[in-house]
């Protein structure tokens, strides 16, 4: 049982950091039809971002506030600038391809300009273990998953609450009707590509210390955040957070309970069956097909 | 096809077939190389550019034949019984995984193959009884057609070079049949392949699994080249490879996937001035391409012979004015 409980915790605060994830991958979808096969790239470059101001001599604090910002200008506004907004004309596949050309461009980037090797990276708390009915269960794992809620929740009062919010949503769902009721559609795309940028960039910062800095962090990072985003939804916010959240338990307590070897295999099965079953995603909306 | 496409497709036959005499060994594992990757970039284009699926479980497929030749030709099975049935396997997984990816299209269908590739190569990894794990199979024998042996690089690179001529002469007839105007009708415009009678779900399948089905050949002749197969040869990366070879080259053109895989073959070794950053260049090619011209590099060529016969003649010119129009 207290094995269970620590296995729930872990699994709970790794869900939480997919979920964020998850979330600004479907924001990208909802606003411009942007599949963003780099998603994972983008939570790996950050981290190294930060690395280069603490080289620099920065604090950490000041440095993480960089990182955040340079991840906002380059992740954000120079991806849809540069990347993006030529190429929406197209449709969406030359967007695809070109976001798998971008992946490799930033690995590889990562790999020859900082380094090739795992990098260690500060945590945001000394990580002490304390024990609540026998479980160990670590500080990290708690900062992870409050930090993480409180992002989440923030997200969700600027989407719910705020005119801002309410005139992303409309672009989202019918952008047509957006722009004949005055909304400037194309600055809430970006956005859309901003929150998606700040959204990477603290999943950077939580999952950093636990995966270390590495180049090729992006490669399960991103397949976790797509997985998430279909199993919950793809045109649903708090589908990408429950889809991030079954993923990370899941892979927790099948690699505990099932088989190791096939820790990876788990989440691909629950894709299949939701594809089959429920292509639209646990909370998903079915959307109508336009001729 | 016109007289200019002739005289290129000529001059690349020759081409082919006199460059191994100048080459070294490497250059010759290198040409063969390419050669194999053809044929499962040729399967891709059918799913890709005809049927306008994207696919991420090619490499996969190119896997599943390798490893299909390299544990039946050691147990005494005849070289081209396992390619048959390198063939034939990935044919019938292809159109058991299309069958329910295919209900969902576009980014749901690339995210399942992803979900597949990762699922074979997990099994490759694990499955030790069968596939040996991490240590691969070693010492795959090359083939001998009626006496006559593959066994040098020079022979084996022919060999390659015959099989890749007969694939891509079914393909060519295959894609002239009405199936593959069924593909192509698939392609322009779905809804409209319906209204027609078309079973567009039925013919998506069947260029999908035949799509696959050349992956698996790919893979057949892949392991007596290498002699040498392990689970990570064809994890994501592969499959992302072919994927931007069929694009770079120009999905939807026949002879796309040929111009593709000898740039991602040819490329590195163009590049050893560059070392390590190659990759970061050619992802930035591969960038730009996509924003200038995501019909590829003969889709490229396409463009530049059009606008020099808009030159020659006004009713020309009109008429590609009209194309670049909308």
């Amino acid at each position: 049982m207290a094995s269970f409980i620590q296995l729930l915790v872990s699994g709970l605060a790794t869900g939480a950091i997919y979920a964020l994830i998850a979330v600004g991958f479907t924001l990208l979808w909802q606003t411009s039809q942007t599949i963003n096969f780099a998603q994972g790239e983008f939570v790996m470059l950050p981290a190294f971002f930060i690395l280069a101001a603490v080289d620099l001599g920065a604090p950490f604090w000041l440095a993480a506030l960089i990182g955040i910002a340079l991840s906002v200008l380059i992740l954000g506004v120079l991806f849809k600038l540069i990347i993006v907004d030529p190429m929406l004309k197209y449709g969406v596949m030359p967007l695809v391809i070109s976001s798998i050309a971008l992946s490799l461009f930033l690995k590889e980037s990562a790999k020859d300009f900082y380094s090739a090797q795992a990098q260690p990276f500060p945590a945001l708390v000394p990580p002490i273990d304390i024990h609540i009915f026998e479980a160990v269960i670590s500080t990290q794992s708690i900062v992870v998953l409050a930090v993480a809620i409180a992002t989440v929740a923030a997200l969700q009062f600027l989407l719910d609450k705020t005119r801002l919010g309410r005139c992303m949503q409309a672009t989202a769902q019918n952008p047509t009707l957006a722009i004949i009721l005055g909304i400037p559609v194309r600055r809430m795309v970006l956005y859309a590509f901003l929150l998606n940028a700040a959204l990477v960039a603290i999943a950077s910062i939580l999952i950093s210390p636990i995966y270390l800095a590495k180049f090729t962090n992006g490669e399960t990072l991103g397949t976790a955040a797509f997985l998430a985003a279909i199993i919950g939804g793809f045109n649903q916010v708090r589908g990408a957070i429950l889809g991030g959240v079954i993923l990370g338990i899941l892979d927790n307590l099948s690699a505990a309970y099932i088989s190791s070897q096939y820790r990876g295999a788990f989440p691909l099965m629950i894709l299949i069956a939701v594809i089959l079953l429920r292509p639209h995603g646990l909370l998903g909306r079915i959307e109508e097909r336009t001729v | 096809m016109n007289r200019l496409a002739v005289a290129a497709v000529a001059i690349a036959v020759i081409g082919a077939v006199t460059a191994p005499f100048l080459l070294k060994s490497f250059g010759i594992y290198l040409i063969s190389m390419w050669a194999v990757l053809t044929v499962a970039a040729i399967g891709l284009n059918l799913t890709l550019g005809y049927a306008g699926q994207i696919s991420l479980a090619q490499g996969a497929f190119v896997g599943i034949g390798a490893y299909c030749v390299g544990l039946l030709t050691p147990a005494g099975v005849p070289y081209f019984v396992a390619f048959a049935c390198a063939g034939l396997l990935c044919f019938g997984i292809g159109w058991i995984l299309g069958y329910p990816a295919l209900r969902v299209q576009h980014h749901y269908l690339a995210f399942v193959t992803l979900a597949f590739t990762t699922l074979v190569f997990l099994v490759l990894r694990n499955e030790e009884w069968l596939t040996n794990g991490i240590y691969g199979i070693n010492a795959i024998p090359r083939p001998t057609l009626l006496g006559w042996s593959a066994n040098s690089a020079l022979n084996f690179y022919f060999f390659s070079l015959g099989m890749l001529i007969a694939i891509s002469l079914a393909t060519w007839w295959l894609l002239r049949s009405p199936w593959g105007r069924a593909f192509a009708a698939l392609r322009e415009n779905p809804i409209r392949a319906l209204s027609l009678g078309l079973d567009t779900r039925r013919y998506t399948l069947m260029a999908f699994a035949i799509g696959s089905s050349l992956g698996g050949l790919s893979g057949a002749l892949y392991a007596p080249l290498v002699q040498f197969i392990e689970p990570s040869s064809f994890a994501l990366g592969l499959s992302f490879n072919l994927l931007l070879m069929v694009i770079v080259g120009g999905s939807g053109f026949f002879f796309g996937p040929f111009v593709g895989a000898l740039i991602a073959v040819l490329l590195p070794e163009w590049m050893r001035i560059a070392q390590g950053y190659y990759l970061i260049v050619y992802a930035a090619m591969v960038m730009m391409l996509m924003a200038f011209c995501p019909s590829g590099i003969l889709g490229l060529i396409e463009r530049a012979i059009k606008a020099a016969a808009a030159r020659g003649s006004p009713a020309a010119r009109e008429l590609s004015a009209e194309e670049a129009g909308p």
